[in-house]
């Protein structure tokens, strides 16, 4: 019986699978739904409902999904959905996944993408803080946007199992378009290559802004990864991003040729978790295993003109040793760090941004160089002390990164002048 | 019999009879004005009690039946012990072995350990509670099993109908913590400890009899006399009031999550930005998680500003009792206690004050306590583009909470609610609220995590806080933005029944619950 459907139906179905399942299920399961699909008979759709929601969104959601089956050509199908506060991408991203299980189809069940989320940034954007999400958990995602965080990484790579990761490709993709994010850098961090290949062909055209490539090693790997966005890019217009990540000891002695690998590359960020484990070192907070590492990326980065970005602080719980880690990050040339919990974010959001006295001193030795320069002075000195070229840069960089901060206000000049 | 329904001053539709009784509409704010005078219990004779002072009965069986227990009774007993209580259940229990019929629970509040009751709500030995319905005495009363009309009221209209005769009890059956044989109690020793028995003076005042129940018998004088003897009748030993562990938390916990913590820390700057935390500010602090951050959150702009609080209002816990202790508040006035933390303080603290929520929440007063506060925060199941709040029935229309102090504490100089713009995709600002609980010229902000409103008739505080930087957003806006995110939901079904009554302050209707439709 089923077989004259497949034929009928003009689809293409993986003959071994005979039921797609998709998303989560349980009394503790918020915002995320479950769905099975049973493809075959000729009834029609018969669509079951459970779970929390069935009062105040049933009809919409049985709506909804029959719609997104419809879409697929799907007519005939047992469908059972436990829904537990989903949002409508989620849904959507749950029922497509669970068809694609079963079936091959190039089409896509896209809800119109939220304006907001699409938004260019530039190579030197303001990466202090980037909030590490888990693909496969829309619960993280729906607010993720108001803690403030630079950057928002939606997790293709460890934070979802093996076998979510097909779930999770469908979920961060709608996420993208349809979660808002606010004003938060987008990021996806895709699979170990080859795996990441996949993964790219869900989200290069959604709203991504930076794509992390995990335990790089050779340049070659980011070329493939730059190479492949082009090829996926379609009608894109506005920058893809890489930011490859450095996860072992190969990877550290190739830093510098993987940050000159692509024009695209705006940062190196390092993993010490695996760099740790790479070298044979226990990680500890102080860091001194890693100490070489961090100071070769940070030089890498730098010589290439790329930001250096450190690790994660796992120890999500001891915010005062995160404080005390973020600014000897700081003192070690790094612009910014990894976030695995919102309370994270303001503490590293402050340790990265210039101090109130730095941002005081900056502009007296920028005013002292203006002054200099008007009067035609080829030697500079604020107070007793002489300025020279490099301490200026310092400064011009600092009162740059408290006015992308939001600490100075760009006109500063004419505002201290008065 | 009790299907002639009028529309009352907030638009609901309304019976004026319901389980035989009569009542007033809802007039609005403060319009309804009593007349008559107040209950008042039978006299009693000092020749009918022991000339020693020694009142023990042997079990509560005997005291309920010495008491004159019989059918169609009004039995009180109150919530201190929380979601640990044996007492309120045992009293059923026998009820119920008695073949009594036809009781009306009037209980302060009930716990989800109370759903024991559900067979003796089946088999007619209670008719109906009231007082609140929560977790699954909420869902048996909205799925329309409840035999009579449960009827919520506030802490303080609990209060308001015992005085006003409104509510006879006939026996009260008072689980005290620390009881000597004269009745003399207070919740501050023994192995239950509640630290404060506020609920349930006005139970022993009112009722015609008044059994006490301990497990922590003392020598005469029971020491401070939070409840005096003489209104006792009865006093039983027993094991074990409950479980201690529920009946308090060890330590009460500010919320971890990172949303609420964006509500409470929005809350405290709206709360600075407005003015209306200063030097010598009056508070009503709550347990929630929210209340507990946003707490914290003030305790940070008290410490930069050099404030103190003259006076903290309890549910107490450790994070008041800390800020009483490094000077940050001056005094606790405290109806319930919340942590172990906060029972030492009581006892060692001369500024941390026990006091009967009488005093605080009785509309039917002279003067109100809640009136004086300056800021009040609290929570709801929902609140509706007229500021109109909801604690009671969530969107899905089950009924699931009781209102506790909330419809009282309205009434401060400045109420907030704080809370999530949605939950688990349920839009919480919505059109109309599902049951009035609250009208909505007495809530007067709205914080959420995506942004706060400010109630339009509040023009100072919009005035005041129109510079601050802070996410001001009209109450629309608010409800857009929520169903932008999450869809607009469809509405509950409802059959006809009428399966509860949601008091006013005053003693009016202010609204009905419906039975859920299947």
């Amino acid at each position: 019986m089923l077989g004259e459907r497949l034929i009928l139906s003009n689809l293409t179905y993986k003959h071994e699978i005979m039921e797609g399942v998709s998303g989560n299920r349980g009394p503790a399961v918020r915002s995320d739904c479950f769905i099975s699909i049973r493809p075959g008979g000729q009834d029609g759709l018969k669509i079951e409902l459970a779970g929390k929601s069935k009062t105040l969104y049933g009809r919409q959601i049985i709506n909804f999904v029959t719609e997104i089956l419809q879409f697929f050509e799907l007519y005939d199908a047992d469908v059972f959905i436990e829904d537990n506060g989903a949002l409508p991408y989620v849904i959507a991203a749950r029922t497509e996944a669970a068809l694609k299980r079963f079936i091959d189809s190039t089409k896509q069940f896209l809800l119109p993408e939220i304006t907001k989320n699409r938004r260019e940034t530039s190579r030197n954007w303001l990466r202090r803080s980037r909030l590490y999400l888990p693909g496969d958990h829309p619960k993280l995602m729906i607010n993720a946007g108001l803690y403030q965080s630079d950057g928002i990484i939606l997790d293709l790579e460890d934070s979802v199992a093996h076998d979510k990761k097909h779930d999770a490709r469908f979920l961060v993709r709608n996420a993208l378009r349809n979660n808002d994010f606010q004003a938060a850098e987008l990021m996806v961090r895709i699979n170990q290559l080859p795996l990441g290949f996949k993964d790219l062909e869900y989200i290069v055209s959604q709203p991504v802004n930076v794509i992390l490539i995990p335990k790089c090693e050779y340049a070659a790997q980011v070329e493939a990864v730059d190479l492949k966005i082009k090829e996926l890019k379609g009608e894109r217009t506005e920058p893809i991003w890489l930011m490859p990540i450095i996860e072992s000891a190969l990877g550290v002695i190739h830093s510098y040729e993987i940050a000159t690998s692509s024009p695209n590359v705006v940062a190196l960020a390092i993993g010490l978790e695996d760099y740790t484990a790479d070298i044979g070192a226990e990680r500890t907070t102080d860091g001194t295993e890693s100490l070489f590492a961090r100071s070769m990326l940070v030089n890498s980065a730098r010589a290439a003109g790329v930001q250096p970005i450190d690790s994660v602080f796992s120890d999500f719980e001891n915010l005062q040793a995160l404080r005390s880690v973020a600014k000897y990050s700081k003192s070690m040339g790094f612009v910014g760090m990894g976030c695995i919990h919102p309370a994270q974010i303001s503490i590293i959001n402050e340790s990265y941004q210039p101090s109130k006295t730095e941002i005081e001193k900056a502009k007296r030795i920028v005013i002292a160089f203006d002054e200099a320069h008007e009067r035609g002075l080829g030697v500079i000195s604020l107070g007793s002390k002489m300025i020279d070229a490099p301490i200026v840069k310092r400064a011009l960089n600092t009162i740059e990164m408290a006015i992308r901060c939001q600490l100075v206000e760009p006109n500063w000049k004419e505002e201290d002048g008065q | 019999m009790d299907n002639k329904l009028v529309r009352n001053a907030a638009g609901r539709l309304v019976p004026e009879v319901f389980n035989g009784q009569t009542a007033i509409p809802y007039m609005g704010v403060g319009k309804f004005k009593p007349n008559g005078t107040k209950h008042a219990p039978p006299i009693s004779s000092c020749a009918d009690y022991p000339a020693n002072g020694d009142k023990r009965c042997q079990t509560l069986r005997d005291a309920l039946i010495k008491s004159g227990l019989c059918d169609g009774m009004t039995i009180s007993t109150h919530h201190h012990l929380r979601d640990g209580d044996y007492i309120a259940n045992t009293v059923f229990d026998i009820a119920h072995e008695l073949g009594i019929k036809g009781l009306r629970w009037f209980p302060s509040a009930s716990f989800p350990c109370n759903a024991h009751l559900i067979p003796y709500l089946e088999d007619g030995t209670i008719d109906w509670i009231e007082g609140s319905m929560n977790g699954p005495l909420g869902e048996f009363t909205s799925r329309g099993r409840m035999k009579g009309t449960a009827v919520l009221r506030s802490h303080g209209g609990r209060v308001q109908a015992i005085q006003d005769g409104e509510v006879k009890i006939d026996i009260a059956v008072m689980a005290t913590p620390s009881c000597d044989m004269f009745g003399n109690a207070n919740g501050l020793g023994g192995p239950s400890a509640t630290g404060v028995l506020g609920y349930a003076e006005m139970d022993v005042q009112y009722a015609d009899k008044v059994i006490m129940v301990t497990d922590n018998l003392v020598p005469f004088p029971c020491l401070p006399m939070q409840i005096v003897g003489n209104f006792v009748d009865f006093v039983v030993v027993t094991d074990k009031l409950g479980e201690a562990e529920r009946i308090i938390s060890g330590t009460t916990q500010i919320t971890r999550s990172p949303d609420r913590l964006i509500i409470a820390e929005l809350t405290a700057r709206f709360c600075e930005a407005a003015g209306i935390i200063y030097d010598g500010c009056v508070v009503q602090a709550g347990a929630g998680g929210i209340s507990l951050a946003i707490a914290e959150y003030i305790k940070a702009i008290l410490q930069k500003n050099h404030w103190r609080i003259r006076v903290g209002f309890g549910g107490s816990t450790q994070y008041m009792t800390q800020m009483l202790e490094s000077g940050l508040m001056e005094y606790i006035l405290d109806g319930q206690v919340f942590d172990t933390e906060a029972i030492r303080s009581l006892n060692e603290n001369r500024n941390h004050h026990s006091f009967s929520v009488f005093n605080a929440y009785n509309y039917h007063s002279k003067g109100n306590f809640t009136s004086m506060i300056d800021v009040v925060t609290l929570g709801a199941t929902e609140i509706d583009v007229n500021f109109n709040g909801n604690v009671v029935t969530h969107s899905d229309g089950i009924l699931l909470h009781g209102i506790g102090g909330w419809q009282n504490c309205l009434f401060a100089k400045n109420t907030i609610v704080a809370l999530p713009l949605f939950r688990n995709r349920i839009p919480v600002i919505v059109d109309e609220v599902t049951t009035l609980c609250g009208p909505g010229d007495l809530i007067d902000v709205v914080v959420t995590e995506r942004g706060i409103a400010i109630n339009p008739l509040r023009t100072d505080l919009i005035e005041k806080t129109k510079d601050s930087g802070l996410p001001i957003k009209t109450i629309q806006e608010l409800k857009e933005e929520a169903e932008t995110i999450c869809g607009k939901p469809d509405k509950p079904k409802f059959a006809d029944k009428i399966v509860a009554i949601v008091k006013w302050v005053d003693g009016t209707v202010i609204d009905v619950i419906r039975q859920i439709a299947d």
